[in-house]
């Protein structure tokens, strides 16, 4: 990226108002292929934020930006008043190093579709090496830590065993917990629900529910499950081709689609049920 | 029209035993060198230059594609020619754990390239470190699939040994010439040497294929 | 001495060692593939004897080295009459432990053939032999061809060994060069490049090549 592309963007956001995410003009793309394309988007402390949209519109790599799975092409994202993709060197912004990356990306956690436990270790030691080895947490209260937020997600019984043992839902349930173990300010969840079979889908939604309406967290979710995204999101984006098509309030959104394409798209999922 | 003799080769057992010690010895440090070094040149062609991962992978492919008994001279003479004086046992334990190690690195890059993406992509999520995310996450789950070509390696570089007696390394082999030059005998022992490697080889290809079906389910994996 | 030096005196010598070394591996593989072939199908035969008989061997030459068994070749089998000449002993030795190993190329080759092939064959009457040569066996040299490019390769490694029962190839050449002149980089450093060419740019491409042509006649390509 050429350093004149970001004159514009302040080194660090301040004041009481600011975005617990800010998405400032950020374009992805493979090649020539446009993923995404000068997305604004702000977060706000608090808010659970809903992706929606058809395959291929952008979505999941929104949040796999936000986790630094993927690298940006342009504009600057920001976290909790930081830049994440960059790092302050004087009054300008210069491509952030591991350290800034390290150091920022440390306040986001994240549950995947495939829920990418790790095979060779317990529910209670995925939940610990975390906490243990990146926070330098002494190792009795990161475990203390653990079984409370296994219990948490109901799984404090299998807490001793490893992800093959257990099904979807209980893997699932699991990596939710050790996501939170590191104590993030912002959850991804990325499409947690799609690999699951359709009578295990509950517990992990109820689990999701159970943190809006308990913790203070700020959430990114992209998921297929319109019901449950119209009831606990505070807003929905609707992306289309790799822009926010249409976005506002679940209610504003499913029952008055203001765009054509926003119409379609939910006749289309409305059908498919 | 078969000569062989009972009372010569209990005779000579003795010292065949011992240095089926010194074979043993010289095939588990060997190993012991090679798995360690393996997993640097698997690692090594894992760095972002390029460059240096196509050194690397050259490097390797050198050392696999030309014969160990080479390798084993080229060491112990060569290196004096530096100023370097080496044991026939240090030469031989260097030529034989590089030859292997770049075998094992062949083992280990294939069982790494099959961990799956989503493992890396946990591990950034939780923020661990690359190092850590290699040996805590990466490598554990690179080792069961390894495992198999790992054995057959260990089992490699036993019948590989004797190819240290060419140095002077007193493992079975060179025994075996020593007891052939001494009495004028060869029946005996290089038929007991080869009875001696079967009994070694055989039963350690089984222990191998035991040990790998246990980890697995110890590991909680399939 | 400089390495030119070195190379104009005893390039020659290096030279006759590498076309022995080049013979000794084209004779084995023959034989090897020859054992192979035998061995593996012995392998799958119904009959206990035979394939108890192909297991003894195919484990006897793997479970012991290349070493033992050109000793034992060479140094044993004459008191039982049967003397080889040195070059006759190195081949020998060589193909029929690369043999053992490239049996059981063949014999998961074989295995790994669909089971629908098999039937199909059955299917138009085929005798169990002419199913075997006609619609088994040309699938099945696709399948491990790429295993015997690593064999081979193992195969000219394994040829150097003949050089301690005093066969003149390239190995057993530079040993007595390096004994005579003590250059032992120059020596043996070359020999290690000359076996790498012949790896990687000799025997490497070549079964690139006959796997493309295979290809192109089994109509797979």
């Amino acid at each position: 990226m050429r350093e004149n592309d970001l004159t514009g963007y302040p080194p660090k956001l301040e004041g009481p108002d600011r975005p617990m995410v800010r998405f400032a003009n950020v374009t992805k793309s493979y090649g020539s292929l446009t993923v995404l394309d000068s997305l604004d988007l702000d977060v706000a402390e608090g808010e659970m934020v809903t992706i929606i949209g058809p395959s291929g519109s952008g979505k999941t790599t929104v949040l796999r930006m936000l986790m630094t799975l993927e690298t940006i092409n342009g504009g600057v994202i920001y976290v909790d008043g930081d830049p994440l993709t960059h790092m302050p060197q004087g009054d300008r912004l210069v491509p952030a190093n591991r350290r800034h990356v390290r150091q920022i990306r440390s306040k986001i956690g994240m549950c995947f579709q495939q829920f990418n436990l790790f095979p060779h270790m317990t529910a209670l030691e995925n939940c610990m090496e975390g906490p243990v080895h990146v926070l330098g947490m002494p190792k009795k209260d990161a475990q203390e830590r653990a079984e409370e937020l296994l219990a948490m997600v109901g799984m404090a019984d299998k807490r001793d065993q490893h992800p093959s043992r257990l099904s979807g839902g209980q893997q699932q349930r699991v990596a939710i917990a050790r996501a939170l173990a590191m104590r993030p300010k912002v959850m991804l969840f990325d499409e947690v629900t799609s690999a699951l079979d359709p009578e295990v889908i509950g517990e992990v939604t109820n689990v999701i529910r159970k943190l809006v309406s308990e913790h203070n967290l700020t959430m990114l979710m992209v998921t297929h499950q319109m019901g449950f995204a119209r009831d606990i999101s505070d807003r929905i984006c609707f992306f289309y081709g790799g822009r926010i098509e249409e976005q506002g309030t679940p209610d504003e959104l499913f029952n008055h689609p203001q765009k054509e394409r926003t119409q379609q798209f939910l006749r289309a999922v409305k059908e498919a049920v | 029209m078969l000569d062989w003799r009972w009372d010569f080769t209990l005779d000579i057992l003795p010292r065949l035993l011992v240095a089926t010690g010194n074979t043993l010895l010289a095939a588990g440090l060997g190993y012991a060198i090679a798995i360690v070094l393996g997993l640097v040149l698997a690692l090594a062609q894992r760095t972002p230059s390029r460059a240096f991962t196509m050194i690397v992978r050259e490097m390797v492919e050198f050392i696999r594609s030309t014969p160990l008994v080479l390798q084993i001279f080229f060491v112990f003479y060569v290196a004096p020619q530096f100023g370097i004086r080496l044991s026939p046992w240090t030469a031989g334990m260097i030529a034989i754990g590089l030859h292997y190690a770049a075998y094992l690195s062949e083992v280990y890059r294939g069982g790494l390239d099959s961990v799956p993406k989503g493992q890396w992509e946990a591990a950034t999520s939780l923020n661990l470190s690359t190092a850590r995310t290699y040996f805590r996450v990466i490598i554990p789950q690179a080792m069961p699939p390894s495992l198999a070509g790992m054995g057959n390696y260990l089992v490699g570089i036993l019948k590989d040994t004797p190819m240290l007696s060419v140095i002077g390394v007193a493992e079975l082999m060179h025994t075996a010439n020593a007891i052939g030059s001494e009495t004028y005998r060869f029946l005996e022992p290089y038929t007991m040497v080869g009875v001696i490697f079967l009994a070694l080889s055989l039963p350690t290809a089984a222990a191998i294929r035991l040990f790998e079906a246990w980890l697995r389910r110890k590991l909680g994996m399939i | 001495m400089s390495y030119l030096e070195f190379l104009s005196q005893y390039g020659d010598r290096i030279l006759s060692g590498t076309l022995v070394t080049i013979v000794l591996t084209i004779l084995s593989a023959l034989l090897a593939m020859a054992i192979a072939l035998a061995a593996g199908l012995m392998r799958m035969s119904r009959n206990f004897f035979v394939r108890a008989g192909a297991t003894v061997y195919i484990e006897i030459f793997r479970g012991t080295s290349l070493l033992v068994q050109l000793y034992w070749i060479f140094f044993v089998l004459p008191l039982f009459g049967i003397t080889l000449e040195k070059f006759t002993a190195g081949f020998v030795a060589v193909g029929m432990n690369l043999g053992a190993y490239g049996a059981e190329l063949v014999r998961g080759a074989i295995l790994s053939v669909p089971k629908g092939q098999w039937e199909a064959a059955q299917a138009i009457n085929m005798t169990p032999t002419k199913r075997m040569l006609r619609i088994i066996l040309p699938q099945a040299l696709l399948i491990m061809l790429p295993s015997w490019g690593n064999l081979l390769i193992e195969l000219l490694k394994g040829t150097a060994l003949v050089a301690l029962i005093a066969v003149a190839d390239l190995m057993f050449q530079v040993k007595q060069i390096n004994g005579t002149t003590f250059m032992s980089a120059e020596s043996f450093g070359t020999a290690l490049v000359i076996y790498y060419i012949l790896a990687r740019f000799m025997i490497t491409p070549f079964m690139r090549w006959l796997e493309r042509f295979m290809q192109r006649k089994l109509g797979r390509a």
